[in-house]
């Protein structure tokens, strides 16, 4: 017991550095997402034909294929076959943010598509072009609207990201396992681990719904819902 | 009066569905001229004012503007057109995240590209016109119908439309807020707003309509002055139809 207590506090600084670079993968991997998922998701309401079919076949793809799979997919397979020499940790942000991408992209769409049609049709009749409409009337009450979702996918990408650790990224769980292998204290690590992936969870949901506040509108959105 | 009509309208046809709803609809428009449109519900007269402003594209017949026949498949010609003439929906259509300040400034800085300042002063003015002065910080939904409908009003007066469609304003609205809608729409009349209109508020139709298009089955199947389509003798449809309207409004019990 005291033994296990010892090495953790020798372990914490550790295993912080380890959440750094997860705190790292996963906002990159976020933001990632938005970046890919914000543009498929108008191109999936508004776009031509094929380009729904593209965006719908890549959504299929990364949601029908596990994490797990997509790493290697990428780590050992396309990324070495195109000789791109990237870490683990790059590597790692790279999947999560393009499978995020895919989760996000319908985030936003289920939120365009429930938006009024009027509006738009009152920013065309002002003389708002299509994109000015989806930029400035759209996208800001979606936007709005995504923040729960949002909030959801970052706890879902923030696990995901132990993933990570097979690829060999100094992650929390990889030096958990250090650790652990070295000191033979299992449970005192992965309970470590467990701290700090939920205090991680809980500061970045927290964070979200202040945000989720800041932006309200009064009378828009979910916010008095609750 | 010889001046040239400010909006023409020829030949209109669109098809919704496969289904025609607008079939060789023609007729001309003066400056300053207040038209209603009139007739019963699917007669087609929202897909016409929606044509009117392309957002129905027309299958055939053309629109002119000043003379000025417009091409809706090039995009310049169609957003400087979609400025000229204004828009107000049955269900207001506010941009719900923004307070009415910037529901009337928008458009003035992001279509007419005016700096932010200028944009909010006319926006001002165009609110305190409708009489909504102290309410520029609200948004929609701490509205009332009737005040929604006026700030809808204002953003489109603020960009200085030529002609502008309304496509029963007051239909959403509570009875009581009916009035200050139509006052609103009364006095822009009387400044010279060239005016198309959907409605069916009868008073408000015979003292204030130049001309009346019947409309039925998408076509404009009569066409005159109040007087000549609502004298209690002329056997007119459009008289019959407003006759069963003002029934079913004293008798229905809704
Ligand atoms: N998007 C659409 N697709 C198919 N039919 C439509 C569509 N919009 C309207 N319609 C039909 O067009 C007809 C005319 O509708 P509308 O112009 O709204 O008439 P009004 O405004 O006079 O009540 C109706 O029969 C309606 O069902
Ligand atoms: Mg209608």
């Amino acid at each position: 017991m005291i033994q296990a207590v010892e090495v953790l506090i020798q372990a914490i600084p550790y295993l912080l550095g380890g959440a750094v670079l997860t705190v790292a993968a996963v906002a990159g991997g976020m933001l990632l997402g938005l970046l890919i998922g914000l543009p498929m998701a108008v191109a999936q309401v508004y776009g031509p034909r094929p380009l729904v079919w593209l965006v719908r076949t890549y959504v299929w793809f990364f949601r029908g294929v596990p994490i797990l799979v997509l790493l290697f997919l990428f780590y050992f397979g396309l990324f070495q076959l195109f000789d791109w020499n990237i870490g683990a940790l790059s590597a790692s942000t790279l999947v999560l943010g393009m499978t995020s991408g895919a989760y996000q992209s319908q985030i936003f769409r289920g939120a365009i598509q429930s938006l009024a049609k009027g509006q738009f049709r009152a920013a065309s009749a002002l003389g708002l072009s299509d994109a000015q409409a989806v930029v400035h009337i759209v996208l800001p009450q979606a936007l709005r609207l995504s923040l729960p979702g949002w909030s959801n996918e970052y706890s879902i990408l923030l696990k995901d990201s132990a993933l990570a650790f097979v690829l060999g990224a100094t992650e929390i769980m990889a030096r958990t396992q250090f650790v652990a292998t070295r000191t033979y204290q299992h449970l005192a690590l992965s309970l470590a681990a467990c701290g700090i992936y939920f205090i991680l969870t809980w500061v970045g949901v927290r964070a979200l719904r202040l945000l989720e506040r800041r932006v309200a509108v009064p009378g828009f959105g979910n916010q008095e819902a609750r | 009066m010889t001046e040239s009509p400010i909006l023409e309208i020829e030949n209109l046809s669109k098809a919704l569905g496969g289904k025609p709803i607008l079939s060789g609809v023609s007729f001309s428009v003066r400056r300053g001229e207040m038209k209603v449109l009139i007739g019963p519900s699917g007669g087609g007269k929202s897909t016409l004012l929606q044509c009117l402003n392309f957002l129905h594209l027309p299958d055939a017949g053309r629109i002119l503007l000043d003379g000025q026949a417009v091409d809706p498949r090039q995009r310049k010609s169609l957003y400087a057109y979609r400025q000229k003439v204004g828009m107000i929906f049955q269900d207001y259509n506010l941009f719900d995240h923004l307070n009415a300040l910037d529901n009337v400034s928008l458009a003035l800085r992001k279509v007419k590209r005016m700096p932010r300042a200028d944009a909010e002063a006319r926006a001002r003015a165009e609110l305190a016109r409708v009489g909504l002065a102290d309410k520029e910080r609200l948004y929609p939904a701490e509205l009332s119908g009737g005040q929604k409908q006026r700030v809808s009003i204002a953003r489109a007066l603020a960009m200085d439309p030529q002609v502008m469609l309304l496509d029963e304003p007051t239909a959403a609205l509570d009875p009581e807020l009916i009035g200050e809608v139509l006052t609103v729409i009364r006095e822009l009349a009387r400044s010279g707003m060239t005016m198309i209109m959907a409605t069916h508020q009868m008073g408000f139709v015979r003292s204030m309509a130049d001309e009346i298009l019947f409309m039925q089955e998408g076509r404009v199947i009569e066409q005159g002055t109040p007087e000549m389509l609502l004298d209690v003798e002329c056997g007119s449809r459009t008289l019959d139809f407003c006759t069963h309207l003002a029934e079913f409004e004293s008798g229905g019990g809704e």
